[in-house]
């Protein structure tokens, strides 16, 4: 421990602490604008610089460390000068249009405006290039609006490994995007949205669908059906100042009918088809790699739910993709799936039909648009909004959302078990699919007594198991004495990691879990505003809580997915299943 | 006033190199700690203008215990109106380079890179010579070191020694936090010696002819010679080695056209001292206890009453917004709405008044810029415009 004095009062640090935490831990703020705890700490803003006694200049407190004796000033006269000073130059080169800005309110200027008190503008001068680049389904990017603060160059590179978001030119001129010439659509993003998430101001945004869909509901000749994905009831709630991690699964749907949705299902159904088919292709995988000659598959087997994640692999693993599961995301499962089995079913024309899914994801957008994803000109889903973007509709449309009373989701696409909830989270496909396959080999529930396998919840970036298979059906009797081994990554740092292993030969897994950003959709690039490490975790505990008070929880279980099997679908990875539920992937590897 | 003075005019850095092998040898075979006490007691500081204490950066490095350290020679003069490196290195390139060898020996480490300004690069075939040559006597007498040299890419931001260390790695040329400092984390994370071209220069000649004969040049914190490059208005441009602790005044009458309104000291990121001003200041480094002492890396710019400073300010606020490497807000936005606001005062879009207000821009970025590039901005804006403020306004 050392000591440091901080506007006269003497604190016990540990060494190595920054003069930023060291001032925080004690309850006292030093504004700031860049920093990110434990993420992005790089001291380029400059808004966070305090006074140590005896230093020739300033220093940034969010990377200077404490030492034993340092006097520090976090408001001398100096300090408010500069801050003053600093803050009007981030300032002199941003548009000041926050009236019609997405970030309205929710704007880390803004509120470093309301911490700093400015009265003046002194410095008004040159703005920056004003480059919109819409380029992308997923995302825009509005140069005009950046104030430089790195953050997305941090997550792009160092949490996702993506390395397409830096910054270019010198001086004045710097821009952070992809290289000069290249658009955020032509380019090697995931679409993970990652950025956005972390962008402070409106920089960095979702592509708005919001406009589509409201026609869509405006139209009195569609049918307009909207999906929620597992992640949004435990984020949505945040938009309407509700504590990270409430659940509002129920005001959600009550709101999604307000807004004049006609049908509203749930995505979780589809999760729980997911685990049917995903798990199937497993145990046939297996079966083929075991007990086949000239086997046709390969192991290990990941998970394709996270479409950032699958354009990553598409562009970096090309030589991998037969290792990834063909099913498609259960959003499209869905999609799909309303526009046969429920057209059918209701006798509606599926081109009357207008499918939205609410997403906790940018990538989803993109998805969507993936030729694969339409059937006979059809597109599988219409539109994808983000649960921040359905915010902005049900405030838009005036629903006094804490107000509202507990909804419901619509049949027969509704019904959905714990095993579906859990998808939400990193490590939730994993453990969703084990319950199932283990139960479907073995014909009893996984060991433990509570569902959970724990080696496989958390924030951790690579996460493994092993389950010994012993005394199994007859039927796989091939499996017997076979310890299956999994991984779960979250975020595309890990990905990599694991894709490496299988590129070396060297994976010693059966089965991995792959979503493309950390912690899993939970934190996905289109939740929420802030999320942080503390943030995840209180919205994993929602997602476990969600699936823990369900009276099923596992897929297997799902009366209306087994109904949806003897009435339309036949079996897993029946002839149908394939036409509507599977997919292909296309290199994008420039090799 | 002043009075008849004679620069004193030195001869060491050019002087002829024929005996590199002996000192190289006699060098190495010394212990390191010898070698470090003879730096310290030359008060040898870094030639490139920052003036660290050169023998104190060798021991902090030597005391590191990694078993993988680097001495990089930087040679990345990028300072308007210095041009002495490009010189050292191709009439004494042996100098610079067994006094590299000599830091190996010291600091434990077998490898030195040479960071070469990209606008350098016709110098690097005869380097490379030099080089070849220089390593063969090393094999010969058994002494493990060997030099590299890597070419800048035109960046001026790649002179701070820690932006320096991120272009050699292989990333964007920007400076980083410090602490921690490169005598503990410098090139790819490594304890790292990092002196400048004539620094190198001057360890020579102290191995050569010892530390006393280097200390009793110059004056009281500001001891040796330094080589200034001297340019502008002035009959006589050229390099020359000079005792340190000179007086401007004396400077300018040997130099000057007899018409000097302004010297700038250090280059564009240095000081612009008014002609009021020159009898008081002299160039060395700080301590001197009367008048300002102003340290320099060499770039001596004589302005006359021809030149309007206005334009002056003018091209190195062009200058600093380039070069500034974008990172932190001081320096990247400072740099610009200083030009646009000095632009503004001329055109009369804004009043005398505002020059106050840039000045107080000034002041943050001297304050809380990153490094020494947004902060030095200062130093030539304030002189300018506290100096020659009709100049700013008519």
């Amino acid at each position: 421990m050392i000591n440091i004095t901080i506007n006269g009062k003497v604190f016990q640090v540990e060494e190595g602490t920054t003069i930023f935490e060291a001032a925080k831990q004690n309850n006292i703020l030093i504004p700031h604008f860049c920093y990110m705890e434990n993420v992005h700490q790089i001291g380029s803003c400059r808004i966070c610089v305090v006074e140590v006694e005896g230093g020739k200049t300033l220093m940034a407190s969010c990377v200077t460390p404490a030492t034993e004796g340092m006097i520090v000033h976090t408001n001398s006269e100096r300090v408010r000068d500069v801050r003053k000073v600093i803050f009007e130059l981030m300032l002199s080169d941003h548009p000041k249009e926050c009236l019609s800005c997405w970030r309205n309110q929710n704007c880390e200027l803004q509120e470093l405006g309301n911490l700093i008190q400015l009265n003046e503008f002194r410095y008004e001068g040159a703005k920056s290039k004003d480059v919109i680049d819409s380029s992308s389904p997923s995302i825009v990017r509005d140069s005009s609006k950046c104030i430089l603060c790195r953050r997305c160059v941090t997550v792009c590179n160092e949490i996702q490994g993506v390395g397409l978001m830096n910054p270019h030119h010198r001086g004045f001129s710097t821009f952070i995007g992809p290289s000069e010439d290249e658009l955020l659509g032509e380019s090697v993003c995931t679409n993970c949205g990652q950025c956005v998430l972390v962008c402070p101001v409106g920089a960095l945004k979702e592509k708005d669908s919001t406009v589509a869909v409201w026609e869509a509901l405006y139209d009195k000749t569609k049918t307009v059906v909207v999906q929620t994905a597992p992640a949004v009831r435990a984020a949505l709630g945040e938009v309407f100042l509700y504590e990270p991690g409430t659940l509002v699964t129920g005001k959600m749907a009550a709101a999604l009918h307000q807004l004049g949705f006609n049908y509203v299902f749930d995505t979780n159904f589809a999760a729980d088809l997911t685990i049917m088919e995903e798990g199937s292709e497993f145990l046939e995988r297996v079966k083929d790699v075991l007990t086949n000659k000239d086997k046709k598959s390969v192991l290990p087997m990941i998970t394709s739910c996270s479409p950032g994640w699958i354009k990553f692999m598409e562009h970096r693993y090309a030589g991998q993709l037969p290792h990834l599961s063909s099913c498609k995301s259960p959003h499209m499962m869905l999609g799909a799936l309303t526009k046969s089995y429920f057209a059918e079913k209701m006798n509606i024309d599926p081109a009357k039909l207008f499918v939205v899914s609410v997403m906790p994801c940018t990538a989803k957008k993109f998805e969507i648009t993936r030729p694969e994803m339409f059937k006979d000109g059809l597109a599988d889903v219409d539109a994808v909004i983000t649960t921040r973007e359905l915010g902005r509709m049900i405030k838009d449309a005036g629903i006094d959302f804490r107000n509202l009373p507990e909804g419901e989701f619509d049949s027969p696409l509704g019904l959905s078990t714990g095993a579906a909830d859990i998808f939400g989270t990193t490590g939730g496909v994993m453990e969703a699919a084990l319950r199932t396959v283990y139960e479907l080999v073995t014909g009893r529930e996984l060991p433990g007594g509570t569902l959970h396998i724990q080696p496989l919840a958390g924030l951790n970036r690579i996460k493994t198991a092993s389950i010994k298979i012993g005394n199994p059906l007859p039927e796989y009797s091939f499996l017997d004495g076979v310890t299956v081994k999994v991984a779960v990554t979250s975020g595309l740092r890990g990905a990599a990691e694991l894709l490496d292993q299988i590129k070396n030969g060297t994976s010693p897994y059966h089965f991995i879990e792959i979503m493309g950003c950390p912690g899993g959709c939970i934190s996905g690039g289109g939740q929420p505003r802030p999320v942080n490490d503390a943030i995840r975790t209180q919205r994993m505990k929602a997602i476990y809580r969600e699936d823990e008070g369900k009276p099923v929880r596992k897929s297997h279980e799902n009366s209306d997915v087994m109904l949806l099997y003897r009435d339309f679908l036949g079996m897993p990875l029946g002839h149908k299943s394939h036409e509507l539920l599977h997919t292909i992937y296309t290199s994008r590897s420039k090799n | 006033m002043g009075s008849v003075y004679q620069l004193k005019r030195v001869d060491f850095i050019f002087k002829d190199e024929k005996d590199w092998k002996v000192i190289l040898k006699n060098s190495i075979s010394r212990p390191a700690h010898e070698l470090i006490n003879e730096l310290i007691s030359s008060e040898l500081k870094g030639r490139g203008g920052a003036g660290f204490p050169t023998g104190l950066k060798w021991k902090l490095t030597a005391e590191e215990n990694d078993l993988v350290k680097y001495v990089i020679c930087n040679a990345d003069e990028g300072e308007p109106g210095t041009f002495k490196d490009r010189e050292i290195l191709s009439k004494v390139p042996l100098k610079v380079l067994t006094s590299m060898a000599v830091c190996g020996h010291v600091i434990r480490s077998n490898t030195g890179y040479i960071y070469l300004r990209g606008e350098y690069f016709f110098l690097q075939k005869d380097l490379n010579k030099a080089i070849s040559e220089f390593e063969e006597y090393c094999r010969e007498i058994n002494f493990d070191f060997s030099i590299r040299i890597f070419m800048g890419s035109g960046a001026y931001i790649c002179g701070e020694e820690t932006a320096l260390f991120e272009s050699m790695e292989g990333k964007r040329g920007e400076p980083r936090n410090k602490p921690p400092f490169p005598s503990s984390y410098g090139y790819m994370g490594k304890p790292t010696v990092i002196n400048n071209v004539e620094t190198l220069a001057h360890t020579y000649t102290i191995f050569e002819y010892g530390a006393k004969r280097f200390y009793d040049l110059g004056v009281q914190y500001s001891r040796g010679s330094k080589l200034f490059s001297v340019s502008g208005d002035t009959p006589k441009p050229g390099i020359y080695e000079l005792e340190l602790g000179m007086s401007l005044f004396d400077f300018v009458e040997e130099f000057g056209d007899g018409d000097t309104k302004a010297v700038q000291v250090g280059g564009a990121s240095g000081f612009l001292v008014p002609r009021k001003r020159f009898n008081e200041t002299t160039i060395g480094f700080q301590g001197k206890l009367t008048g300002i002492s102003l340290p320099t890396g060499g770039s001596m710019m004589l302005f006359n009453s021809s030149r309007s400073m206005y334009n002056v300010l003018d091209n190195y606020l062009e200058f600093f917004r380039e070069e500034s490497c974008g990172q932190c807000t001081p320096c990247r936005v400072g740099c610009q709405q200083l030009l646009n606001g000095i632009k503004a005062v001329k055109r009369g879009d804004k009043n005398a008044q505002y020059l106050d207000k840039l000045l107080r821009l000034t002041e943050t970025m001297q304050n809380t810029a990153k490094c020494g590039l947004g902060q030095s901005v200062a130093n030539s804006f304030s002189a300018i415009v506290e100096n020659f403020r009709e100049e700013m306004i008519y």
